[in-house]
C-alpha cells in the first residue's frame, strides 16, 4: 500500500495561516492502515490545529470529515454539499497526494496536503513500515528470489552486491539491510544460487516514471 | 591490441604493472592537477583519475584526464553510474575517446549520501556490470546501445573494480567472473591489508581460469599513521586491517609511523609480485601523491618499461 | 473511604487506561482543561497485560504534539496508582494540581482564567 506520514504541524499551520474556515478531509484507504490520515489521525490533527490557533488568538473553524477513499472521484463528490456553499475557504487533505489533487480538480478551493506520501511499502511490525517497490512498471523480482533490488538496494543495482555490502548491511547505513545479501541468502536457500552467475541485462525504464506520467486503461472495465 | 594504451601494452607484454591515482581538485585550478601528476611521471604506467569520488563535486575526470594527456602521461578515467544516464555516459565516452583517453574504469559509484550534495537526485540507470557491457558494445560492435552505428568507434581498455572483502565473501569471485563475462580487460581491487583472505580470493579466481581472461591489479594504500589504520578498519565497509599491521604501527613512535606504513606497503607490493594471478598493483596514495615515487622505487618497480 | 482530593479534578472513568486515546487527552485540552492526566494501574499489574504501558506511550505522543504547537507538555501526564491505594490517588491529584497551578491557566481557557481544571482519566 501507499505509506505516508504527517507533515510537521508547524508546516501545516503555516499553510493554513491565512485561512479561517478549513475542511480537514481524511481517507479510509491506505493512510488509515498506515495510521497517517484516517478518522483517528484527522481527529488528532484537527484538535492540534484548533488548539494552536486558539492559543494564537486566531481561532480556526475546522471541520473534520473522513471519506471512504480520496483516489476515486465518486467519493470526492460527497464533499459537494460542504464545498459548494462558501462554508470553507480551504481544504486540508490527509490522503496520499492523489486526494488533494482530486479535490482540487473537482472544487475551486485552495487545497493543501497534510501528509508526505512516502513510498509503496508494508509494515514490518506495529509502527514500522518499509519500502518494497518503486513502481518501475515491469516487475522483475522473480529473478532475485522474489526480492526487489530496484527499491531495496540503495543504488538499484541489478548485478549486486556492490563492494560496500558488509555484515548484511548496506554501505549507506546500518539501518538498511543490504538486499543483495538477502537475495544471495534466499537464492542459496532455494538452491538457485547458480542463477546469480547470469548477468542481468540493462533495464528498460520506459515503463517507469522515466517514460512520462503513466496511465492504465482497462477496456473491459470501462462503462 | 584493443585500445593500444600504455597500460594495455605493459600488461599484455607480461610486465608487472603499476598504476597510480589522482583525485581532481575541488575547484577549477588546473595547476593543482599538473603538480600532483608530475610526481607520478615515469613512475606509473597509468594514472586513475577519480570521478567525483565519495560523491564530492570535483573537476571532471575526463577534463583532468585530458590535462594529464597534455603532460605526456596516461590517464585511466573513472566513470560512475551515479550521476549520468545511458545517454550522458555514452556521450561522455565518445568525447573521452576523441580527447585521447584509452583506459576507462567502470564503477557503480559511492552513494550520494556520503558526499557534499546529499540532497541530489541520483541516477543509477545502469550498474557497473552493465556499464562494462556498454563500453564493450560500443568498442566491439561500433554501435550505441540504441543500435545506431557510430561514425568513429571509441577504443577503450576496459577496467572495473572489485572488493575481495565485501560480503558475502563466497560470492565475490562469482561477481568477478560476471565482470569478466561482461567484457572487462583489467580489474583494480579495493585496498588490501588482509593478505590471507586476498590469497584465498585469488586462488579461487586462478582455479576458475579467470585470471587468463583479464589482468588483475591489487590495490595498495599505504597507511599514513596508526590513526588512519584504525579509521580504515572501522569505517570502510568490508575493509579489514589485521592486528599485526596495527601492532607494527603501534610499535614505532608517532613521527616514524608514516615510514613504517611505507615499509608495509613496499612489502605488500613485493608479496603481490609473488601471488599467482596478480598482474600488477594499483597504488592509491590518497593525498600522498608525493610519496608514491619512493614506494615504487623501494618496491623495485623502476624504471618503468617503455613500449611502442 | 473518603478521599480528600482537590475539588477541581474531574474524573472520567474508563475500564482500563489502555482505552485512553490521544484524542481524549487532546479534546480535554482543546475544551479548556488546564491539565489532564491518566492514572493507570502500576506497571506489571494491568488486567489487560499492557493497557497502562500503551497509555504511557500515548501520553508521551500527546506531550510531543503539544510541544510542537507551543502548549506546555507538562499539562499532560501519566501516573501509575494501584487501584486500592486511595492516599496515593489523592497525592497524585494534589501533585498535578500544584504543577498546573505553577504553569498557570491554559491559554485556551480564556473564559475562566482563575479556575483550575484538571481531568483525571483512569
Ligand atoms: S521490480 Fe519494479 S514493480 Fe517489481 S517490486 Fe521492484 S520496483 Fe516494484
Ligand atoms: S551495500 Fe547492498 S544494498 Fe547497499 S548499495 Fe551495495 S548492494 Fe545495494
Amino acid at each position: 500500500m501507499v505509506i505516508a506520514e504527517r507533515k510537521p504541524i508547524e508546516e501545516i499551520l503555516a499553510m493554513v495561516a491565512d485561512f479561517k474556515k478549513v475542511l480537514l478531509v481524511g481517507c479510509k484507504g491506505c493512510v488509515t492502515v498506515c495510521c497517517a490520515g484516517g478518522t483517528k489521525e484527522v481527529g488528532i490533527l484537527g484538535s492540534a490545529l484548533r488548539i494552536a490557533r486558539k492559543k494564537a488568538g486566531n481561532p480556526l473553524a475546522l471541520v473534520e470529515h473522513t471519506l471512504e477513499r480520496q483516489c476515486d472521484p465518486e467519493y470526492i463528490e460527497q464533499l459537494a454539499p460542504m464545498l459548494e456553499n462558501g462554508e470553507f475557504d480551504a481544504v486540508l487533505s490527509m490522503a496520499c497526494s492523489v486526494g488533494p489533487q482530486f479535490i482540487a480538480k473537482r472544487y475551486l478551493k485552495q487545497v493543501f496536503p497534510a501528509l508526505n506520501t512516502t513510498f509503496i511499502g508494508g509494515s514490518l511490525e506495529h509502527g514500522v513500515w518499509a519500502e518494497f517497490c518503486q513502481s518501475c512498471g515491469n516487475c522483475i523480482i522473480h529473478n532475485f528470489g522474489g526480492l526487489c533490488p530496484i527499491s531495496r538496494c540503495s543504488k538499484s543495482l541489478m548485478n549486486g552486491p556492490c563492494g560496500g555490502s558488509s555484515g548484511g548491511k548496506c554501505e549507506v547505513s546500518n539501518e538498511i539491510d543490504c538486499v543483495w545479501q538477502l537475495i544471495y541468502d534466499r537464492m542459496t536457500a532455494l538452491g538457485q544460487v547458480d542463477r546469480m552467475r547470469k548477468i542481468f541485462p540493462i533495464k528498460d525504464w520506459s515503463t517507469s516514471r522515466d517514460g512520462g506520467p503513466r496511465k492504465i486503461t482497462r477496456e473491459d472495465l470501462k462503462l | 591490441m584493443k585500445a593500444g594504451s600504455n597500460l594495455e601494452k605493459v600488461l599484455t607484454s607480461g610486465h608487472f604493472a603499476i598504476t597510480g591515482e589522482l583525485g581532481p581538485p575541488r575547484g577549477a585550478n588546473a595547476d593543482v592537477v599538473r603538480k600532483k601528476a608530475e610526481f607520478l611521471r615515469d613512475k606509473v604506467d597509468s594514472i586513475n583519475i577519480t570521478d567525483n569520488q565519495t560523491s564530492v563535486v570535483r573537476m571532471s575526470s575526463i577534463a583532468v584526464s585530458r590535462i594529464v594527456i597534455e603532460m605526456g602521461l596516461e590517464p585511466n578515467a573513472q566513470m560512475t553510474c551515479r550521476d549520468r544516464n545511458r545517454i550522458a555516459i555514452q556521450s561522455d565516452l565518445l568525447g573521452a575517446s576523441a580527447l585521447g583517453i584509452k583506459n576507462v574504469l567502470c564503477l557503480s559509484g559511492d552513494h550520494n549520501k556520503f558526499g557534499d550534495h546529499p540532497q541530489c537526485k541520483n541516477v543509477f540507470d545502469l550498474d557497473s556490470m552493465q556499464l562494462i557491457m556498454t563500453l564493450k558494445h560500443m568498442r566491439d560492435e561500433g554501435k550505441v546501445l540504441g543500435g545506431q552505428e557510430l561514425d568513429g568507434v571509441p577504443k577503450f581498455f576496459i577496467g572495473a573494480a572489485a572488493n575481495p572483502f565485501g560480503d558475502p565473501f563466497d560470492f565475490r569471485v562469482t561477481r568477478l567472473a560476471k565482470k569478466v563475462e561482461a567484457g572487462v580487460d583489467f580489474v583494480q581491487t579495493q585496498c588490501i591489508y588482509n593478505m590471507d583472505k586476498f590469497r584465498t580470493f585469488m586462488k579461487q579466481a586462478v582455479d576458475q581460469g579467470l585470471t587468463e581472461k583479464f589482468h588483475m591489479l591489487a590495490g595498495i594504500t599505504p597507511l599514513k599513521s596508526l590513526g588512519m589504520a584504525r579509521y580504515m578498519a572501522k569505517f570502510v565497509p568490508g575493509l579489514e586491517v589485521p592486528d599485526y599491521y596495527l601492532k607494527r604501527l603501534q610499535g614505532v613512535e608517532k613521527k616514524k609511523q608514516a615510514d613504517e606504513g611505507i615499509k608495509i606497503a613496499v612489502e605488500q607490493i613485493q608479496e603481490m609480485k609473488e601471488t599467482p594471478g596478480v598482474a600488477g598493483v594499483h597504488l592509491m596514495a590518497i593525498e600522498w601523491e608525493h610519496r608514491s615515487p619512493e614506494i615504487i622505487e623501494a618496491a623495485g618497480l623502476l624504471p618503468r618499461p617503455k613500449l611502442d | 473511604m473518603r478521599l480528600n482530593y482537590p475539588p477541581n479534578v474531574r474524573i472520567v472513568a474508563v475500564p482500563c487506561t489502555g482505552r485512553v486515546d490521544m484524542i481524549h487527552l487532546l479534546r480535554a485540552i482543546e475544551q479548556g482543561a488546564d491539565g489532564v492526566y491518566v492514572a493507570g494501574c502500576m506497571e506489571g499489574e494491568c488486567h489487560f497485560v499492557s493497557g497502562n504501558l500503551k497509555a504511557r506511550r500515548r501520553v508521551e505522543a500527546v506531550k510531543k504534539l503539544l510541544r510542537e504547537i507551543g502548549i506546555e507538555p507538562e499539562r499532560v501526564e501519566m501516573f501509575n496508582v494501584s487501584a486500592s491505594d486511595g492516599p496515593r490517588f489523592a497525592a497524585v491529584a494534589r501533585e498535578m494540581t500544584e504543577r498546573v497551578r505553577g504553569l498557570g491557566p491554559s491559554p485556551l481557557a480564556k473564559d475562566h482564567p482563575l479556575d483550575l481544571h484538571l481531568q483525571a482519566v483512569g
